[in-house]
């Protein structure tokens, strides 16, 4: 069961990795239908491994990067699926599903540490910290490759020279609402998956606020993406602007993840989720 | 029955000749009236577009059908005789039939494969059919136009590059704005190259048109056409709040528009996108613009240069397409030359059944009275000789119309059974001889 659930994951991903690069070079539609058919289908055996894994541990699979990544790239093709069927920035596929395919991979390919979990790692409100974090970032993760399209159309038209992508990605308009999208949507969900976090220190460790890297790093994600939202809903800030802070939020956030998790060493690194 | 076509263009003609000739009747209905009237021509379309004038008609006489259209060209009071002759060139037959197809399909444009012309030619069609002008030839090669321009479309994807500069304008508003719809367009100066862009903006879906322009009258006149709005060119500030696209072509020496303008007006738009569009020589709009935030300046250059890219890539459809043309063209004169046989074969029969009526008449006089079935009966038999004895020439026509000889047959068949009786008293013996 978990061997099938496992290759259905990755076969699908790949597939729809495969279908979105060939529709980026020949622009059939069928094609990007495609992608997002086999999308769909790995994602579904995604959910069905998780559970299993849910069920099998007893609590989510995030105490190594492998996991996290595992579960993050859940997240990822979750938003992108909701946000496929709301505007069709078909493009984006080509990004986001070799992300998904590597994070997934990921899990198999990262080390895994045996060892028990620490008792921190488990409950409803940790559970509930965990799943709206990563929904949030997965959502700016998008704003922030839908960033990187709009500054790649935004040169070509500013500067008069059209290459490859210049047919083949979508106007500015577009861009501009898919970050205006993403960030309403991944905005309250960080901000959510950050108070139930310190809520959730605050009942175990008895502060809200640890200045663990992994917190400072990602209070400053949020600050970019506070700026972002503010000026856009009061002076109307779009477009470049936007799209170079969806970046840099985008930036931040890896760095929150990579650094804070194999750098730096803090209650969020996984080196302390084990006790051996 | 003949096809043939006379017309200038912008290859065998100046801009000003084309100007008096497309002028020539402002109104169709008057064109029409005198075309149709014509004795020569059994059926006519007349078209003008921006780059060509031509009359396509049917014509028993050849000859003297061309030497009609000649003259009706050269009508224009302003213009010499002589001058259009120069320009003018004639297609008879095939030749008038495949520069029918390329004219429609794009090929023979200015710009190759720009799309407007099928939608002018099909405009001049709807004129004609209305001026009942057009026939049976006529209809179908139209009918056969539009979907070989159709064809050359979809399967050579000429039209798929913008290789004119109010197209490419659309297509790089399209890439900044997405839907071109419910935006405004605001148009300084009224010059012909600013129409056409406004004709392709208000075809995408352009929801408002402003049309500034020094003299307000013409403004008016513009902005009644476009059902937009007409402002004085004061009010310029003011419009660029609310526009979204803005074309400019007016003869100014100076900037129309300078930096800090529009650095003001962006502000004001809480930096909504602004696509700007400088058609005019000397430039009206301040280059530094473009330095600006959510502002986008093409000039007129730079739109060629967007199109220069794209000439290639249409080259080598246009390639393909006239294959395709070529291929077209040979079938509908085939369907032509299946029309040549059918007088012929209406003739061959309406004499034999002549005769028989004739002959049946003489018999019945000498026979004295019969019954009624057997009257009939001889009628039958009178009738059903002359079908057998017709029966093999009548498939000769048919199954020879594919040959080279079309028309030689036709022609011995005709003096065979002696279809054209005044026409031998007629000819010279000469003129017989090399028929």
């Amino acid at each position: 069961m978990a061997a099938l659930l496992t290759s259905l994951i990755l076969l699908a991903y790949v597939g729809g990795t495969a279908a979105y690069l060939a529709y980026v070079f020949v622009q059939r539609e069928g094609l990007s239908r495609g992608g997002a058919g086999c999308l769909a289908a790995g994602w579904l055996a995604h959910t069905g491994e998780l559970l299993r894994r849910y069920l099998t541990l007893g609590h989510l699979p995030m105490a190594t990067p492998g996991e996290a990544l595992f579960f993050f790239s859940w997240t990822l093709t979750a938003v992108f699926l909701v946000l496929t069927w709301r505007f069709p920035i078909r493009i984006l596929g080509a990004l986001v599903a070799p992300l998904a395919a590597l994070m997934a991979a990921a899990l198999w390919l990262l080390p895994s540490r045996p060892g028990t979990i620490s008792p921190l790692l488990s409950g409803f409100w940790l559970h509930l910290h965990v799943l709206l974090a990563l929904l949030g970032t997965a959502a700016l993760t998008l704003a922030g490759l839908g960033g990187v399209l709009y500054l790649l159309q935004e040169r070509q038209l500013k500067q008069k020279k059209f290459g490859f992508f210049y047919r083949r990605l979508p106007s500015l308009t577009q861009l501009d609402r898919l970050n205006h999208w993403c960030l309403t949507l991944g905005f309250p969900l960080l901000t959510l998956g950050i108070i139930t976090g310190s809520l959730y220190a605050q009942l175990t460790l008895g502060r809200f606020f640890n200045w663990d890297p992994k917190e400072i790093l990602t209070l400053i994600a949020w600050l970019i993406y506070t700026i972002l939202l503010h000026e856009r809903l009061t002076v109307g800030w779009r477009g470049r602007r936007a799209a170079w802070l969806a970046v840099g939020g985008l930036g931040v956030m890896v760095l929150a993840f990579v650094g804070a998790s194999l750098w730096f060493s803090g209650y969020h690194s996984f080196g302390s989720f084990r006790t051996p | 029955m003949n096809l043939v076509l006379v017309g200038v263009n912008h290859k065998t003609a100046p801009v000003e000749l084309r100007e008096k000739l497309c002028g020539l009747f402002p109104d169709p209905g008057t064109a029409y009236q005198r075309l149709t009237a014509m004795p020569e021509l059994s059926e006519v379309l007349y078209y003008n577009t921006c780059n060509r004038v031509e009359v396509l008609a049917v014509a028993p006489e050849a000859d003297a059908g061309i030497r009609r259209l000649k003259s009706f060209l050269a009508s224009h009071p302003e213009v010499h005789p002589e001058e259009v002759e120069h320009a003018l060139y004639v297609h008879q037959g095939e030749a008038a039939v495949r520069h029918l197809f390329r004219v429609a399909a794009s090929l023979d444009a200015l710009v190759v494969g720009e799309p407007q012309i099928l939608g002018q030619v099909k405009a001049a069609y709807r004129l004609a059919t209305e001026h009942h002008a057009t026939g049976p030839i006529l209809n179908r090669l139209l009918h056969k136009t539009f979907s070989v321009a159709k064809k050359v479309r979809t399967e050579t994807g000429i039209g798929d590059h913008a290789v004119s500069v109010s197209y490419a304008a659309v297509s790089l508003g399209k890439k900044i704005f997405g839907d071109l719809g419910g935006k405004t367009a605001l148009l300084i100066g009224a010059g012909e190259m600013a129409e056409l862009a406004l004709e392709h903006l208000r075809r995408q879906g352009v929801a408002q048109i402003i049309i500034a322009n020094r003299t307000l009258a013409r403004a008016a006149r513009l902005a009644e056409r476009f059902r937009g709005r007409a402002v004085p060119l004061e009010g310029l500030e003011e419009e660029l709040l609310t526009c979204d696209i803005l074309i400019s072509s007016t003869g100014s020496e100076g900037y129309v528009l300078t930096r800090e303008q529009v650095a003001a007006a962006m502000r004001r738009r809480r930096q909504r996108p602004l696509f700007l569009i400088d058609i005019a020589v000397p430039r009206d709009l301040d280059p530094r613009i473009n330095e600006l935030e959510y502002v986008y300046l093409y000039n007129i250059d730079d739109l060629k240069e967007v199109v220069e890219t794209n000439v290639q890539r249409r080259q080598q459809a246009a390639a393909q397409a006239e294959g395709l043309v070529a291929a077209e063209t040979l079938k509908f004169l085939d369907w032509l030359k299946t029309l040549g046989v059918f007088p012929t074969i209406i003739a061959l029969q309406e004499k034999a059944r002549a005769i028989c009526r004739q002959e049946l008449k003489k018999t019945l006089s000498h026979l004295g009275p019969l019954t009624p079935s057997q009257v009939e009966a001889l009628e039958v038999l009178t009738r059903s000789v002359a079908a057998k004895l017709l029966h093999d020439p009548i498939m000769f026509l048919k199954r020879n119309h594919h040959s080279r000889h079309a028309a030689a047959e036709i022609t011995l068949v005709r003096r065979l059974f002696n279809l054209d009786p005044e026409e031998e008293h007629l000819q010279t013996p000469s003129r017989a001889e090399s028929e």
